[in-house]
């Protein structure tokens, strides 16, 4: 709190900054979970499925409390997720035909409701419409207040199943072996899903909250190999996006906070994707560049280790042109030399001649070794 | 036909584990078909059968993992619901996602969940139990490795590993020989020898019919229906291996084989 | 024509469109593609309109539909590093996509006319005021046209391509094997959701596209096998709905999109428990059947055995039987009063005996 109230920020600014960090942080962990069971689009339908929930929740309790709405979305979000359970375990419909159905059909009914209460003399319209796409401003200190509380119980409740989530994460059948009741795992989990989601509905909005579940996840992936650091980093960037792109957005008229907060998150994959170390693609075309030179640099070593061989003397220099054999053009070759004269593996006799040196010698003659014993 | 094979079947209470009645259907089509099933205890058998045999489902079904439309599986006398503890279960290597971040002892760890039961955190002696297993299949070395980065040998040794860190009486594994190299497949039948030198049970899905009379004392021949069960050397025949995998003659209505069957016993 | 015949046949029309791209979705385990696509093309049309301010040239349709094949390559491209799942990779374009499209309409609200809301929930009923006029006649609402070229677009090129697309959809090796490279096969496909969607997009909203391309298919694959009858289904139901839906919106004065979608939902629920053979009614009643009947194949196959055994009397009793098969005494009463029903078995002094059909039970369980 010392870094936000030092930076001169207006209490609505700190408001919409804290809630923003907290939705980021939970959507972020809880996403990690379901990017590695191979549910990323779950976060879809359970955010458009909450739409229908938001709208009932108003016509019948007349309230526009967000507690009220999102217990709603909620509610109906937990619905989606039993459909498509009942749809995938019941029939042959495979997950992405389920999914695909269950958002659509829900937001439609969304829809319906929403335009079906418009016509009540007490519908501000304004209240239920900032969670398609989000609205940061309109977070008030008791919303941010009651995310926190929620955010808190579902982090316990991450922290005393980690185990389980684990188990069911990696191995849902083993799991069962054991004992432990997957279905119950699978149910908390989903649930800590919806709640997370629920909770950025009104910061993000429904039809991009999604990202927020897959986004932060796939980025952390590429930074670790360990489940416990992936999740803290998945809400790390999570926090990072949320914060940014809400402050963004609450400075910059005409810029929504949801599409923002998503292009901030985007950009982070992005980067994540091309620069994390061992993973990433600039890594991986460097490795493999790196190979290429290695690979030739040892052939035209091999090389004048052949040639070499039909002289008493295995120092004996041969000339540069002569390696062209190798089907590698002039220029690869020079550079091949080069890089072997740099490791002290050959040395210039001038003319454009070369020879080995003795390091030169061991170390063909090791390769040698290698390739037969690979045969 | 409870009538087949019924002099090797040990008495209920003495089985490892004794399958009765087992029928599994998935959607329309049974599965598996009436099968009785009775593992001594201390063998080491191979359940053999086509691809699409039920195999599998037969595994599964003994662990509980799906429910049958008939039937009951009991584990040293008692349903198996009661004895979970007592049964190791080795998946499909293929089951899995090898990319999941995580390490190898993280993997063999799990092992250990089921008897740590809801809440508690894996300690030190889980971390020792996790090694040893992992020492008896020659990957201590590997511990820290990410899991991503093994082999097919080795990840199937990690899988064993984690199913000894079980400490079960029984080990059900699904393939275990599929695709590894040679050095593993050693590996896996010294281990296979050594559980049953403890007096342990196993139960191999098993693939490479001429290995059987090697590796195995037991064997169990499935297509759908039971067809064959007992000791390698009587049970393992020509005869029952073409009721095996030709098994499409007498799923077409010629009864005669069976009829065969129980005749050689 | 009424404005009120005139969306409901734009409605039919778009819904048939929709549902025939939609049913090789749905087989290609591609649903969710369907959604992506309908998402990110958001940002073609709104740089078509911030280009000319309106959508009406076919150009520009098909230039906003190149926005959903540019989706389906970043897809596969970010799948194929390695370093993300298939699934998560479609989670990771569409809402960059669609979000630099909302922003765009937020920036330029003045040169777009786009309202967001439109957009995702689509207007429907104003689909009749805009006209396509030719030499000051009127040949009827624009979207009429655009839907109708595109469904006609579609019906050849399912024709022209079926046994291809049956192939691709249920055996994707054997379709290589024989020769239609499976990435032709892909974008062209896609190309045709993301034409259809975008052309349907003005009418409807991004939302009942996914509803129109997954719903009806999805439906109708718990009724049939048979990739023709699929698809003619999966029409049918887009028209139901359509029709429908509309009706239930004229008389609730509700958000049209909105209620055609609801009516899918709710064709495909009744379909989903009522379906003859794959629906969750029929499944319960066949584990239930098939429980009796292997219980039943059970007993017949203990009185066969012991059948002019002389120890027949007392093994085949109808109160002794429970202990001979291990059953619970009320179980075998019930299975022994359903195979007296079923004309398994009939009494003879208490004794049970096999019939005819019995025996072949009995045989049938033996054998099988
Ligand atoms: N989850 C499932 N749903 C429907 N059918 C299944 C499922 N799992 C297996 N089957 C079918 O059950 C049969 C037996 O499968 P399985 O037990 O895996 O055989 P095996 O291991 O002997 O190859 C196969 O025909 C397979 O297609
Ligand atoms: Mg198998």
């Amino acid at each position: 709190m010392n870094i936000l109230t030092d930076i001169n920020f207006d209490y609505t600014l700190r408001i919409v900054a804290l809630g923003s960090a907290i939705l980021g942080a939970l959507s972020g962990a809880l996403g990690a979970f379901a990017v590695l069971r191979k549910q990323s689009l779950i976060g879809d339908t359970i955010s458009h499925a909450a739409l229908p929930g938001i709208a009932v929740a108003f016509f019948f309790t007349g309230n526009k409390t967000t507690t009220i709405l999102l217990i709603g979305a909620a509610l109906s979000g937990w619905l989606a997720t039993l459909f498509i359970l009942g749809i995938v375990k019941a029939t042959r419909i495979k997950l992405d035909s389920a999914l695909g159905l269950v958002l659509s059909v829900f937001f439609g009914f969304g829809l319906v409701m929403l335009t079906f209460i418009q016509k009540r003399p007490d519908a501000n319209q304004a209240g239920l419409e900032k969670f398609l796409f989000g609205q940061a401003a309109t977070l008030l200190a008791a919303d941010v207040q009651m995310m926190a509380i929620l955010a808190g119980v579902a982090v316990l409740a991450l922290m005393l199943l980690w185990k389980e989530f684990k188990l069911l994460s990696f191995d849902e059948d083993f799991g069962a072996t054991q004992g432990f009741a997957m279905n119950r795992i699978n149910l908390m989990l989903t649930t800590l899903l919806v709640v997370a989601i629920v909770l950025g509905l009104q910061t993000v909005g429904v039809v991009l909250m999604s990202a927020m579940i897959v986004a932060p996840a796939a980025a952390a992936r590429q930074w670790t190999d360990k489940l416990s650091t992936m999740v803290l980093l998945s809400a790390v960037f999570g926090v990072a996006a949320g914060v940014s792109g809400s402050l963004l957005s609450s400075r910059i008229p005409k810029l929504p906070t949801g599409p923002t907060i998503v292009l901030c998150i985007s950009t982070v994959v992005l980067f994540s994707i091309f620069v994390a170390p061992a993973r990433g693609l600039l890594w991986r075309w460097l490795r493999r560049r790196r190979n290429r030179r290695q690979f030739r640099a040892e052939a035209v070593l091999l090389d004048l280790m052949d040639m070499a061989r039909h002289h008493p003397n295995l120092e004996h220099p041969h000339a540069a042109a002569v390696l062209h054999t190798l089907n590698l053009d002039g220029r690869a070759v020079r550079n091949s030399l080069a890089e072997l004269a740099e490791r002290e593996l050959v040395r210039p006799a001038g003319a454009g001649l070369w020879s080995l040196t003795q390091a030169g010698i061991a170390e063909a003659q090791q390769l040698e070794r290698r390739f037969q014993a690979e045969d | 036909m409870n009538g087949l094979n019924e002099k090797h079947k040990p008495p209920r209470d003495q089985a490892a584990i004794w399958v009765e009645d087992l029928t599994v259907a998935y959607q329309d089509k049974p599965v598996l078909w009436d099968v009785d099933l009775a593992i001594p205890k201390g063998v080491l058998m191979a359940i053999v059968g086509p691809n699409g045999a039920g195999k599998t489902t037969m595994i599964k079904a003994m662990l509980g993992l799906v429910d049958p439309v008939a039937g009951r599986v009991e584990v040293f006398g008692k349903p198996f619901r009661e004895q979970r503890r007592l049964l190791g279960y080795v998946p499909q290597r293929t089951s899995v996602d090898w990319d999941f971040p995580t390490n190898v002892l993280d993997v063999v760890m799990m092992g250990r969940y089921g008897t740590l039961g809801w809440f508690r955190r894996p300690g030190k002696a889980e971390r020792e139990k996790a090694m040893h297993a992992l020492e008896k299949v020659a990957m201590d070395p590997y511990a820290d490795r990410q899991i991503s980065q093994l082999s097919g040998g080795q990840q199937q040794r990690v899988f064993l590993a984690r199913a000894l860190a079980q400490e079960a009486e029984v080990y059900l594994m699904d393939e275990p020989f599929q695709g590894v190299d040679a050095t593993t497949e050693r590996a896996i039948v010294d281990l296979l020898r050594e559980l049953r030198k403890q007096g342990r049970t196993v139960v191999v899905v098993h693939h490479d019919l001429q290995t059987v009379p090697d590796y195995f004392d037991w064997v169990f021949l499935l297509n759908v229906r039971r067809i064959a069960c007992g000791p390698v050397e009587t049970f393992f025949t020509e005869e029952n291996l073409r009721l095996a995998y030709g098994g499409r003659v007498a799923i077409l209505g010629e009864r005669k084989p069976i009829a065969d069957d129980a005749k050689s016993l | 024509m009424q404005p009120q015949v005139e969306i409901q046949l734009i409605a039919a029309v778009v819904a048939v469109a929709c549902a025939l791209p939609g049913v090789f979705l749905v087989l290609r385990r591609m649903a969710m593609m369907s959604d992506a696509i309908s998402h990110a093309i958001l940002f073609g049309i709104v740089v078509a309109f911030l280009v000319v301010e309106s959508l009406g040239s076919p150009f520009l349709v098909f230039g906003a539909a190149l926005t959903g094949v540019l989706t389906v390559s970043m897809v596969e491209g970010l799948f194929k590093t390695r370093l993300v799942k298939e699934d998560a990779a479609i989670g990771l374009v569409f809402p960059v996509l669609f979000s630099i499209g909302v922003i765009l309409i937020s920036r330029f609200a003045g040169n777009v006319h786009l309202d967001i809301d439109a957009v995702l929930l689509g207007e429907l009923a104003f689909a009749p005021f805009d006209r396509l006029m030719f030499n000051n006649h009127d040949l009827g609402p624009k979207a009429l046209w655009v839907m109708g070229g595109i469904l006609l677009l579609n019906i050849i090129l399912i024709v022209l391509f079926f046994k291809e697309l049956k192939l691709a959809s249920f055996d994707e090796g054997l379709a290589s094997a024989l020769g239609f490279s499976p990435a032709l096969i892909h974008y062209g496909l896609m190309s045709q959701v993301s034409l259809t969607a975008v052309g349907a997009f003005d009418a409807v909203g991004s939302i009942l596209v996914v509803a129109l391309m997954i719903g009806p298919p999805t439906s109708a694959y718990l009724l049939t096998d048979r990739l023709s009858r699929m698809l003619s289904i999966s029409a049918a139901i887009g028209v139901i709905s359509a029709v429908s839906g509309y009706w239930l919106a004229h008389w609730w004065d509700v958000n049209i999109a909105g209620s055609i979608a609801t009516m899918i939902g709710l064709i495909f629920f009744l379909i989903y428990l009522f379906a003859p053979r794959r629906g969750v009614v029929a499944l319960l009643r066949r584990r239930n059947y098939q429980r009796w009947h292997f219980a039943e194949s059970m007993l017949a196959v203990h009185l066969l055995t012991h059948l002019g055994q002389p120890e027949e009397a007392r093994e085949c009793h109808r109160d002794e039987v429970h202990k001979h098969l291990n059953w619970q005494e009320n179980h075998a009463k019930r299975v022994v009063r359903r195979a007296l029903q079923d004309g398994y078995v009939h009494l003879d002094k208490d004794i049970l005996r096999l019939t005819a059909i019995g025996k072949k039970l009995a045989g049938k369980a033996v054998v099988e």
